[in-house]
């Protein structure tokens, strides 16, 4: 194996678009160390990307929040600003591992990894996140949900580099939250998660609705009609049934230890249900 | 690939080691410079026996390459104690008996050592969630929690 840690992304995508056998990125490492400890991976070259100043900070301009690509969990979490905007996304990711694993694992490796329960992706998607790509055929730009192909597969083409989330510009009385079920306190992976992104009219009522799940299907995904079923109401108990059976309907699980396709449809709509009324009480303090 | 030659400032001390580029920084820790205090339980980031500050955040150095140490600054438990003096936590987790069999306690203490640095006075709640990264099958947590408590309310002056 080789290991570079190039200062630019020009030089991380040529690493990555050179090499004849696997190239992997090195963010946090936290998925691929110990993947690699394991034998299950055993790229050609790791490219360590946090000595490339452009991926290594949190910004706000009046596009919203960009979020370098090598930025640790903790680092989100220490930042106020993006705290108060994004809490769902910011505790979404935080919920991902231990002190010791925040102080490492990056948003966009929780993305890249691919796993169908990431907890950081049901939130991402909710908030209507988009990252910036840069590979030997030039930059683009798509939505998170685009990323992930599968369980550990991503849409990402030999020597694309994921550069940076963006997280769009917040309109007021807007706000998130991400809930999970999980049958401890911490330190686990999600049974079901559901990210719910809610924005206020001055009436009050919704104005627009987005909602997404994890775990429940191979990739996490976006539920449109969920979020249709809550426009326009007060996220009133007949809305909140409509956008129920949307999200159960949505849900496409498998069996396994952490809980059966059956169990999990169900803790989906409930898990939901709790989230929009989390998010919905968050717009609220902030239209006050 | 060659090994790869790494600058880092080890416990305050500027060291220079070679690592295959696979080597994680604890097998660099333990298997070349010695420094065996670090313990591996895992070695998939769960169990927390191999945490060290790198930069002043707390990881672990199974989930870490050795080359990433470059030009970081590093603690270990072997820079916790200054000279021949404990540090409050570890002297407390000895009083508090907060340690059976000791492997976990390596971690546990630069763990704990990190959150009071960032939070002299935390809450019960906080020093669980904090060191939730950190495992121990002997003591059933409680009399570490207890250590935790009586280090902080030291190092704040008010014992």
């Amino acid at each position: 194996m080789n290991f570079a840690s190039p200062r630019t992304i020009d030089e991380a995508v040529r690493l990555l678009a050179g090499v004849s056998g696997a190239g992997h990125v090195l963010a946090g490492g936290t998925d691929l160390v110990v993947q690699m400890t394991a034998g299950l991976r055993s790229p050609e070259l790791v490219v360590d990307i946090k000595h490339i100043p452009e991926l290594t900070g949190i910004r706000e301009d009046a596009d919203g929040f960009h979020l370098g690509a090598a930025v640790c969990g903790a680092a989100l979490s220490e930042h106020a600003a993006l705290k108060a905007t994004w809490p769902g996304v910011v505790e979404a990711v935080d919920l991902i591992g231990s002190m010791q694993v925040q102080s490492r694992a990056t948003p966009v490796g929780n993305l890249c990894n691919a796993s169908p329960a990431a907890d950081s992706l049901p939130a991402l998607i909710a908030a209507g996140a988009e990252v910036s790509i840069i590979g030997p055929e030039g930059p683009r730009r798509v939505p998170v949900a685009e990323i992930p192909a599968g369980p550990g597969r991503t849409t990402l083409r030999k020597g694309e580099v994921i550069t940076t989330i963006h997280l769009p510009p917040r309109p007021p009385r807007a706000a998130d939250a991400y809930l999970r079920f999980i049958p401890r306190t911490e330190m686990d992976i999600a049974v079901v998660g559901s990210g719910v992104n809610l924005a206020l009219g001055p009436d009050g009522r919704i104005a627009a609705a987005r909602v997404a799940l994890g775990a429940v299907a191979p990739t996490a995904r976006l539920v449109p009609e969920a979020g249709a079923a809550l426009v326009g109401t007060a996220l009133d108990d007949t809305a909140l049934d409509a956008a129920t059976a949307a999200v159960r309907a949505a849900c496409q699980p498998i069996d396994d230890k952490r809980g059966t396709a059956e169990y999990r449809t169900r803790v989906a709509g409930v898990i939901f249900r709790r989230a929009a009324a989390a998010a919905l009480a968050r717009a609220r303090a902030r239209s006050l | 690939m060659a090994k790869i030659h790494v600058t880092t400032t080890l416990n305050g001390v500027e060291t220079e080691f070679l690592a295959r580029p696979e080597q994680t920084l604890l097998a660099v820790l333990r298997d070349e410079l010695h420094l065996t205090g670090t313990k591996e339980g895992c070695g998939s980031g769960d169990c927390g026996a191999c945490s060290v500050e790198v930069d002043g955040r707390v990881t672990c150095s199974c989930l870490m390459l050795a080359a990433e140490a470059e030009g970081r600054s590093i603690t270990t438990i072997e820079g916790v104690a200054q000279g021949g003096e404990l540090h409050p936590v570890q002297r407390h987790f000895l009083e508090e008996a907060a340690l059976q069999c000791g492997f976990c306690t390596p971690g546990f203490i630069v763990a704990a050592k990190n959150l009071l640095e960032r939070n002299s006075n935390p809450t019960e709640e906080q020093i669980r969630f904090w060191l939730a990264g950190n495992l121990c099958r002997c003591t059933g947590y409680d009399k570490i929690v207890r250590a935790v408590q009586a280090a902080a309310a030291e190092m704040r002056g008010e014992s």
